[in-house]
């Protein structure tokens, strides 16, 4: 018996993935932009080798350069004490973007994994959910000042003052920021024990471990999606907020949160100071957000093709 | 010649004009604009400044200071002196003599008997009276007769005038206030908005946290002042918002307290419709240096006492040097303009405390850098010195505020220039200054090497502010880091001079000791290295003229020599 039909190649999961997502505009056009910021913030420094904190030791040179315009020699102008913004910028974008990341992750990770546990267990249920709202209702401002004076010292010590406020800010704000998307990943997860894939799957004795990891996340990637996209955009204010009082990286260490909040004082006389920061962190934001937009459509199979 | 004289006679003329011509009630409303708005009009029930200088309109006490910190007579014939017989020799009382013929704005006349109801008003042991502190140490007033006022204090008082004089310890009527003693003060609503007074105006409506109107006092004891008939100082906004409602909208003749940054000044000055004016008291912007050990490796009991001296800043070369680099002239500029001046004076007025001392106020790096050479501290290969393989490292605490940033910037970059690393460290206000002895991060705990913030005086008086500096008055776990001898600072010959200026009566001598104990502070040992002395900054429209700043009393002080020019 001979076939003549032919065997077409198969495809490869992620490559439709990455297909589906080539279609979505608003996508790809954030991806670039995210893929620029993050490289301008990188490979900017090196190209644009100015110090960013460097302040002119002669007092003469130094008031003639304090808030000026952009120009060739200063892109984007200089600030009240004559420090190049354009350095400033990439500089602190290397630590609001890292702040975002990190501490998006440790907070998704966190809420997924109490999401799915109080979702699938049913015995977990109780003790998790009440767990995310004694989370919920703790202030969130006191409980890092006492995160900040137990574990700076120490931290700093161990890792130099930089590091150690690093960590401690991205622990922070993960650890006290997973609950929206526990509530939202456990909603779901209730939802999906129910079907009937499910219970084919546990009626061939699939154990709960494979279960979870097979049937179960593969499809609450679209919330978790949102809500890490989300949480890139407020982990980045919220360090700026830290920042503010006085809580963050030391004041000579620009990130975009204290960059802005600088620039509010000369909000009237030099618009841009504030718009810079402003632009990248809503940049940002935007971008995460579309390729957030693309990537849940595009990992979506009943979406995917049409 | 004769054509000459002429005109400068018809000049002389014209400005005289205002003052001759003067007549009450002529020049109609002057509007006054407070950033933050007046709540009360008795000064005993507020502690808020704008609450005494909206008060001190209409509640006067029996003397005022001027702009220069000299004391005034209001409402007394003559200030008491030990030469006309007014304070007692051996200085435990003081006796003042009202004038006669004065009148409240009711038209019942002021005695003995109002002076005497205030400071029992203020005293009662019920009640809670903000202004407690002027009439500390007297063991009576009493009236000896109708228009004579003796105070007898528990022991010898060389700076007699705390007690009814400024605008911090005002006459209350006693015929209006007696009901309101102790516990029923704050309850007499009508006394404290509409109090009856002797000042130049009165109130005619008051509407708490909002607006106040009021109106030229009929018998004010000038007959020819107020200039303006009726007044209205609105509350609420911003110092930025005040500043723009005189300088740039013209809606306001005057606002209080328009603490803007020096660019905008200038700018909203280059609009022409008023000036900024600036007058300077005590409060000076210093870098407090630590005398102990900070290192978060000592025990938490031991660190920051004066158990473990400071391992490099405990070297005079090492301060001294760190002094040098700074140049204070552009901490100026750049921070507060017209209302900062570059000052080397932890007291830097009234006039006869304060030190001639101008040496830390130019920049000398080179002089700097020998100095830290001489001191072993040599430069190292990553531009850091270092002296026994140890890094000259140094971290510099203040609170979170724009302009101190701004500071602690160029600081550091002065600091690194001369070769020592500076870690900068900024903290919440609330946190710094809030004295919690379980936060690490307060001003008196100082687990820091150095740090920056402001503080000054009350009154004209320095030697309470300089006693501060006493070897047992140290913040440490003994006293429950309570202590304003933040530095750690310790001198048996500073606190012999301390003991001596407590005894000492003679103001020329006084004043000697006072910049005596200034210096011992700052040029002989920089264990303080002051930066600025800030002045207070208000705003008024160039059609409203008088206007004198002061800090030592109620910024509306003269507001009765204030007139329109038309």
């Amino acid at each position: 018996m001979t076939d003549t039909s032919v065997i077409e190649k198969p495809r490869s999961q992620w490559a439709d993935v990455w297909a589906q997502f080539k279609t979505h505009k608003g996508a790809v056009a954030g991806l670039t932009v995210f893929v620029l910021l993050i490289l301008f913030v990188t490979v900017g420094p090196f190209i644009w080798t100015k110090d960013p904190t460097f302040i002119n030791p002669d007092a003469v040179q130094m008031i003639k350069t304090r808030n000026k315009p952009p120009s060739w020699e200063f892109p984007l102008g200089t600030d009240q004490l004559g420090r190049d913004m354009l350095a400033r910028m990439m500089k602190g974008g290397q630590v609001s973007i890292a702040v975002g990341l990190v501490a998006m992750a440790i907070s998704i990770l966190l809420g997924t994994l109490v999401g799915v546990m109080a979702g699938y267990f049913r015995r977990l249920d109780g003790p998790l959910m009440r767990l995310t709202d004694l989370f919920l209702a703790l202030p969130l401002l006191p409980l890092l000042l006492v995160m900040v004076m137990l574990f700076r010292d120490p931290l700093a010590r161990a890792m130099g003052p930089e590091g150690g406020t690093f960590l401690l800010i991205v622990f922070a704000i993960g650890v006290t920021s997973w609950m929206q998307a526990a509530r939202v990943v456990r909603g779901e997860v209730l939802a999906l024990k129910e079907r009937e894939f499910v219970l084919a799957a546990r009626s061939i004795g699939t154990p709960s471990r494979r279960m979870i990891l097979r049937h179960i996340l593969p499809n609450v990637v679209s919330p978790i999606m949102v809500a890490a996209t989300l949480g890139i955009a407020s982990a980045i204010i919220t360090e700026s907020a830290l920042s503010f009082l006085g809580l963050g990286f030391p004041p000579d260490f620009p990130t975009w949160g204290r960059l802005l909040f600088d620039g509010v004082d000369y909000i009237q006389q030099y618009p841009e100071r504030v718009m810079w920061p402003g632009i990248a962190i809503s940049l940002t934001v935007l971008s995460v957000n579309y390729i957030g937009d693309g990537l849940r459509d595009a990992l979506d199979p009943r979406i995917r093709g049409r | 010649m004769k054509l000459k004289t002429a005109l400068m006679g018809a000049v002389a003329c014209m400005a005289m004009a205002p003052a001759a011509y003067a007549e009450r009630g002529a020049d109609g409303n002057v509007k006054v604009l407070y950033s933050q708005a007046v709540s009360i009009m008795n000064a005993y029930l507020s502690s808020g400044t704008k609450d005494v200088e909206v008060g001190s309109l209409v509640l006067e006490p029996l003397a005022g200071f001027d702009q220069d910190g000299n004391v005034i007579p209001r409402l007394v014939t003559e200030i008491p002196s030990v030469e006309n017989g007014g304070i007692s020799e051996d200085l435990t009382t003081i006796t003042w003599k009202i004038t006669p013929g004065l009148l409240w704005s009711d038209g019942t006349p002021v005695t003995a008997a109002d002076a005497v109801f205030s400071y029992e008003y203020c005293t009662h042991p019920e009640g809670g009276c903000a202004q407690a502190a002027r009439y500390e140490g007297i063991e009576k007033v009493e009236a000896v007769d109708d228009l004579t006022v003796k105070i007898i204090w528990t022991a010898p008082k060389p700076n007699p005038f705390t007690a009814f004089v400024g605008a911090t310890s005002p006459i209350l009527q006693k015929a209006q206030f007696a009901g309101c003693l102790g516990t029923a003060a704050p309850t007499c609503t009508e006394q404290n908005f509409k109090p009856v007074g002797t000042g130049p105006f009165m109130v005619t409506d008051f509407k708490v946290n909002d607006v106040v109107e009021l109106a030229a006092n009929p018998n004010y004891r000038d007959p020819a002042k107020p200039a303006f008939a009726t007044m209205t100082v609105k509350g609420g906004g911003d110092a930025a918002g005040a500043a723009r409602a005189v300088m740039e909208t013209g809606e306001y003749d005057y606002a209080w307290n328009t603490q803007i940054n020096p660019e905008l000044q200038a700018q909203m000055e280059a609009g022409g419709k008023g000036k900024f004016v600036s007058a300077f008291g005590t409060l000076v912007e210093r870098i407090e240096m630590n005398m102990t050990d900070p290192s978060s490796d000592l025990p938490e009991g031991e660190r920051a006492t004066a158990m473990h001296p400071h391992p490099f800043l405990s070297d005079i070369r090492v301060r001294k040097a760190l002094s040098m680099a700074i140049d204070r002239n552009l901490l100026v500029e750049v921070g507060y303009g017209n209302a900062g001046r570059a000052t080397c004076n932890l007291v830097p007025a009234p006039a006869i405390y304060a030190s001639p001392n101008t040496d830390c106020i130019a920049q000398d790096m080179d002089g700097a850098k020998a100095l830290l050479d001489e001191a072993g501290w040599l430069m190292g290969a990553n531009g850091v010195r270092e002296k026994d393989g140890k890094p000259l490292k140094v971290l510099y605490q203040t609170s979170v505020n724009a302009v101190r940033q701004d500071f602690q910037a160029l600081i550091k970059g002065w600091w690194n220039e001369l070769g020592v690393e500076v870690e900068l460290k900024s903290i919440d206000g609330g946190v710094f200054f809030g004295g919690d002895p379980g936060s690490p991060d307060t001003f008196q705990k100082f687990y820091a090497d150095v740090e920056m913030y402001a503080n000054n005086f009350d009154g004209t008086d320095p030697e309470p502010y300089l006693a501060q500096y006493l070897c047992d008055k140290a913040p440490s776990p003994a006293n429950g880091w309570q202590g304003e001898n933040i530095n750690r600072f310790c001198d048996p010959a500073y606190d012999a001079l301390v003991a001596e200026l407590a005894t000492t009566r003679d103001m020329a001598k006084r004043g000697e000791i006072a910049i005596r104990l200034n210096e011992m502070l700052t040029k002989d040992s920089y264990v303080v290295v002051p930066l600025v002395d800030r002045g207070r900054l208000s705003a008024h429209s160039n059609t409203l003229g008088g206007v004198v700043l002061n800090t030592w009393d109620s910024e509306l002080w003269n507001a009765s020599d204030w007139f329109r020019i038309k």
